[in-house]
Formats: C-alpha cells, sequence, structure tokens
C-alpha cells in the first residue's frame, strides 16, 4: 500500500506525536549533561533538575524582597494585559469590520486608511506610546491593539464580503431591516471566522506583549525573562518560555473548543487544527 | 389567499460597460401566470431575473408591477430562489423558516425567544410537513441533501407570501429523480398560492412542463466581427396550455427554437436540451 493511504492508528497517532518532543528533551539531556561535566558551574544549558527546582522557586516561594509569588504575579500581570488587549481589538473588528465589509460608503472611507494603517510596523510605535501615555499599563496594551487591530479588521470586512450575496438578498427579500440582517446574518456567519482570526492574532500579540514588558515594566512574563537574562539565569529563562507556549497552547485550545460549541453549524464540513 | 400582481416590462435595456446584454424586452404577464425562461447560457436571462428582483437595474426602459415602478432594492412582495447559498447555514431548518416572522416581530433583535419563538416555531409545523423536513428541522443545511436544502429554500421563500417568485435555476444541481419530487412541490405550492411565478431553466422539458407561458431570450441579430455588438431579447413567447401539452412535442420546439436561434453560426445553440 502506498504511504499516502496508510492511516496511522489512534495510538500510534499520539506516540508518533510525542516523538519529537521527546527527542528534543533528550537531545537538550545529553547536551546539558556533557557540558556540565566540564564545568560544574554551566548556566547556558542548565540540568533539568535545577530548572525544575528554579521554576518551583518562581512559582510557590514567596520573594524574599516583595514576599510575592513572582510566577502567578508575572502570569497575571500578562495575561491581563494581553487579554485586555485582545479584547478591544476583537471589539474594534467586530465594529469597523462589519461596518466596513457591509456598507460601501463606510468602506470607501476607511478601507484605504486602514490598509495604509495596518502598514505600520507596530513596534515602531512603541516609543510614541510611552511618550504619550507613561510607561503604565496604557502603553503596553495599545501596543497589543495597534499591532493586531487594524488586521483583525481588514479579516472581518473580508469575512462580511465573503458571505454570499445570495443570503444576503434572501434576508432582504424576507424583510429585514440592515441592523436585523447584521444580528442575524452578519454576525454569526463572521463571529467563527473572527475565532479563527483571533487565534493567529495570539501569535504577534504574544510579541508585541513581551516586547513592551521587556522594555518598561516592573512585572510580567517578558520583565521577567529579561530581568534574569542579566544573570545569565537559564534556568528560569527556559522554565518561562515553556510556560508561556503552555498558556499560549491553551488559550489557542480554548478559543478553538469554543467555537465548536457555539458556531457547531460552522465545524460541521469537518476542520484541520 | 394573496393577490398575485400583473407585471408589465417597458422597453428593457441591459448594458453592461457599454456591451448590450439584454435589448428592447417588452412583456405583459399576468397574474398568477407561471413563466418559465429559457436561453443560450450568458444570455441575459439571469440578468432579466435579477432586474425583476431589483438586483440589478435597467439602464434603460422601466419593469412596472400593479402599474407601480419596481422598488430600487429587493422586498418581500418577490421571493427568490437561487440555485444555492439560498438559505442561511448558521440556522437549522426550523429556524430558517421563522426568520422572516422574527423580523417582523423584533425589529431590535431580529429574534424571538419564550413563548414568542414557540408560537412561530409551531405556525411552521404545517410548512415544514408538506416539504417533508419534519424530522430534519433541528438539521443545519450543510446536513440535508442538495433536494432538502431548496425545498427549505423555496418553502424559505413563500413564508412572507410573496406576489412573484423568482427562481434562478433552482434545479439545476439536483438529479432527475429529485428534480421530479421538486417539480410536484412547486406545481402544488403555486396552486394554493397563485403568486406569479418566473422560473429560468436550463432543461427544455422542465420549462415546458412546469410553465403556463414560455419566455425564449436570444440574439436576433448577430455581427460574426463583433459577438458582442448586439443584445439579447425574447424571440418566442409561447403560452402553454396545460392540457394540450400533449399536442406539442418539446424537441419539436426546442429544434425550431434552435433553427431559428443563429443559424450558421459557431456559437452555442441557444437551447441545450439532452
Amino acid at each position: 500500500m502506498r504511504i499516502i493511504n496508510r492511516k496511522p492508528s489512534r495510538v500510534v497517532s499520539v506516540a508518533l506525536g510525542l516523538v519529537p518532543f521527546v527527542a528534543t528533551i533528550t537531545a537538550y539531556t545529553i547536551a546539558s549533561h556533557y557540558r556540565r561535566l566540564e564545568n560544574p558551574a554551566d548556566k547556558l544549558l542548565p540540568s533539568l533538575e535545577s530548572m525544575g527546582e528554579a521554576f518551583w522557586r518562581m512559582a510557590a516561594v514567596p520573594d524574599r524582597r516583595s514576599g510575592d509569588l513572582l510566577l502567578w504575579l508575572d502570569t497575571f500581570a500578562s495575561l491581563w494585559r494581553l487579554g485586555t488587549g485582545m479584547a478591544v481589538s476583537t471589539l474594534l473588528a467586530l465594529l469597523f469590520g462589519i461596518a466596513i465589509g457591509f456598507i460601501p460608503h463606510v468602506r470607501g472611507a476607511l478601507a484605504p486608511y486602514l490598509a495604509t494603517f495596518s502598514l505600520i510596523p507596530p513596534i515602531t510605535v512603541l516609543p510614541i506610546l510611552f511618550l504619550t501615555f507613561g510607561l503604565g499599563e496604557l502603553a503596553k496594551i495599545a501596543l497589543i491593539v495597534i499591532g493586531t487591530a487594524p488586521v483583525m479588521i481588514r479579516y472581518t470586512a473580508q469575512a462580511v464580503l465573503d458571505i454570499p450575496r445570495e443570503m444576503i438578498i434572501k434576508a432582504e427579500t424576507l424583510g429585514a431591516s440592515v441592523w436585523q440582517m447584521v444580528t442575524r446574518l452578519v454576525l454569526p456567519q463572521v463571529l467563527p471566522k473572527l475565532i479563527s482570526c483571533l487565534r493567529l492574532s495570539l501569535v504577534p500579540a504574544w510579541i508585541f506583549l513581551i516586547s513592551a514588558e521587556a522594555i518598561a515594566s516592573t512585572s510580567g512574563l517578558g520583565y521577567r525573562i529579561f530581568l534574569v537574562r542579566r544573570y545569565l539565569a537559564m534556568d528560569v529563562i527556559l522554565p518561562y518560555v515553556v510556560w508561556i507556549t503552555l498558556l499560549a497552547f491553551l488559550l489557542d485550545r480554548a478559543l478553538l473548543l469554543l467555537s465548536r460549541r457555539a458556531f457547531r453549524w460552522h465545524h460541521l464540513g469537518g476542520d484541520a487544527l | 389567499m394573496n393577490a398575485s400582481a400583473k407585471l408589465s416590462v417597458q422597453g428593457l435595456s441591459k448594458f453592461y460597460d457599454g456591451m448590450p446584454v439584454l435589448e428592447r424586452v417588452n412583456l405583459d404577464v399576468a397574474p398568477g401566470t407561471f413563466c418559465t425562461i429559457v436561453g443560450a447560457s450568458g444570455c441575459g436571462k439571469s440578468t432579466f431575473l435579477r432586474m425583476l428582483l431589483s438586483q440589478e437595474h435597467p439602464t434603460r426602459g422601466q419593469i412596472l408591477l400593479d402599474g407601480k415602478p419596481l422598488p430600487a432594492e429587493p422586498t418581500p412582495d418577490r421571493g427568490i430562489v437561487f440555485q444555492k447559498y439560498s438559505v442561511f447555514t448558521h440556522l437549522s431548518v426550523a429556524e430558517n423558516l421563522v426568520l422572516a416572522s422574527e423580523f417582523e416581530a423584533a425589529p431590535l433583535t431580529g429574534k424571538l425567544f419564550g413563548s414568542g419563538k414557540r408560537k412561530a416555531l409551531d405556525d411552521i409545523g404545517e410548512l415544514l410537513e408538506r416539504i417533508g423536513l419534519s424530522a430534519a428541522s433541528d438539521r443545519y443545511p450543510a446536513q440535508l441533501s442538495g433536494g432538502m436544502q431548496q425545498r427549505l429554500a423555496i418553502a424559505q421563500a413563500l413564508v412572507k407570501k410573496p406576489r412573484i417568485l423568482l427562481l434562478d435555476e433552482p434545479f439545476g444541481a439536483l438529479d432527475p429523480g429529485i428534480r421530479l419530487d421538486m417539480h410536484e412541490l412547486l406545481l402544488s405550492l403555486w396552486n394554493d398560492l397563485g403568486m406569479t411565478v418566473f422560473m429560468v431553466t436550463h432543461d427544455i422539458h422542465e420549462a415546458f412542463k412546469l410553465g403556463t407561458r414560455l419566455l425564449v431570450f436570444d440574439k436576433i441579430r448577430h455581427d460574426p466581427q463583433a459577438p458582442e455588438a448586439y443584445g439579447a431579447t425574447i424571440t418566442y413567447d409561447l403560452p402553454l396550455n396545460k392540457p394540450s401539452f400533449g399536442d406539442r412535442d418539446p424537441q419539436d420546439i426546442a429544434g425550431a427554437i434552435r433553427a431559428a436561434g443563429t443559424p450558421g453560426q459557431s456559437s452555442p445553440s441557444p437551447i441545450n436540451h439532452p
């Protein structure tokens, strides 16, 4: 049988999926082991145990100076910024995306401006944000919004334009007003696509969050990584990177689950990833 | 039940980018007529239907409904069934059918809740039964066969009791066996409701079987050097009397139409039939 027609069973599939993870960890452990054989004080590739200890220290032992559990403090601060920023972006995407996609006059007025605005590299705006909003939370959230909202608005507007014209005309012949078409046709058709867009936008959102925290902050996952970098504390940095990855993964899965639950019709065709 | 409409088309022309698609179309249709429209691909029959729907507007001439110009945009007095995308994919069968009454009853949200919703759902029970979708009322369109989807589309288009029903190749994507069921459903609904029907079809047999009046769209003039120079118009306007249907052989008439169409041209024959 050709290899393209051979399908792995569920067990084999899970096992195959685990292989690259196990291989990476094994390779790291071996490299770390030999490096520490040469220099027991090596900081670049700390052992899994020392990383575990460092993670435990960050998560469960109160900080000597402030008395805080640093990991949870950082996680809460970062997720709050990320969540607020993405909530604002999502709201903007719905408001402007639907207006631009559904009403030709609004499209004529805003689409060229938006296309231009979305090409500004968001990081270049960061100094402006710090200068105008100060070094507080607002500048960091604003960076996430500026970085993600334009693309999300454009994506949403396109999703509205992709609704088959036939459906919109059908709604008109059923006596719908523009507002009723928005609530009963456009919104439900667009929301599952907006969730997909949100999942994709979380990737740049994390980049903007960590960047903003690295430059000016007193808490947050990005702040911590760039702080302990000064002490070559790879035993903290690596677990933090894994932790951030895990948070991002869980957020992504939660949104997928939400989409499947709330918009079952959208997933009937069977979808991947 | 609902009064059907007298429709009058006067001197209608439609140009796209200066190219004529339809020219000098004149037509008067008595209330309750079942008009079937046939013609070659690209002869403007779907454009004609879209103008009846106000989805597009005539370049010249006018369409009068009971003596008054058509509204400038689609309205509930004209129902429409497209070949596809006719039903709302995010709504179940029952929700698709109650949507129109929800629009009417809830101007702000367009959605009914609680007892209002239950009442609306009860009201469509008979309709569901009639289109044979009672058992499938909770399913989404993606979970229905093509025939079931089109039955839903027809029922949905008739919920508002339109005076004119427009059908744009509604059965084009269906199997022959399913088509026969659809014909029966459509004819019985038309008998009961008495609306004026315009149906575009590629199937000449279907056009003869269903219609009380057959309209053939074709180009009268044809310039081989500039095939786009002239638009199409109604070349045949045949009243079809149901009882005398047997006298007319669709094949003969189809042959006559083809012969009269664009003689000696390599362009596709005006009527495509199996």
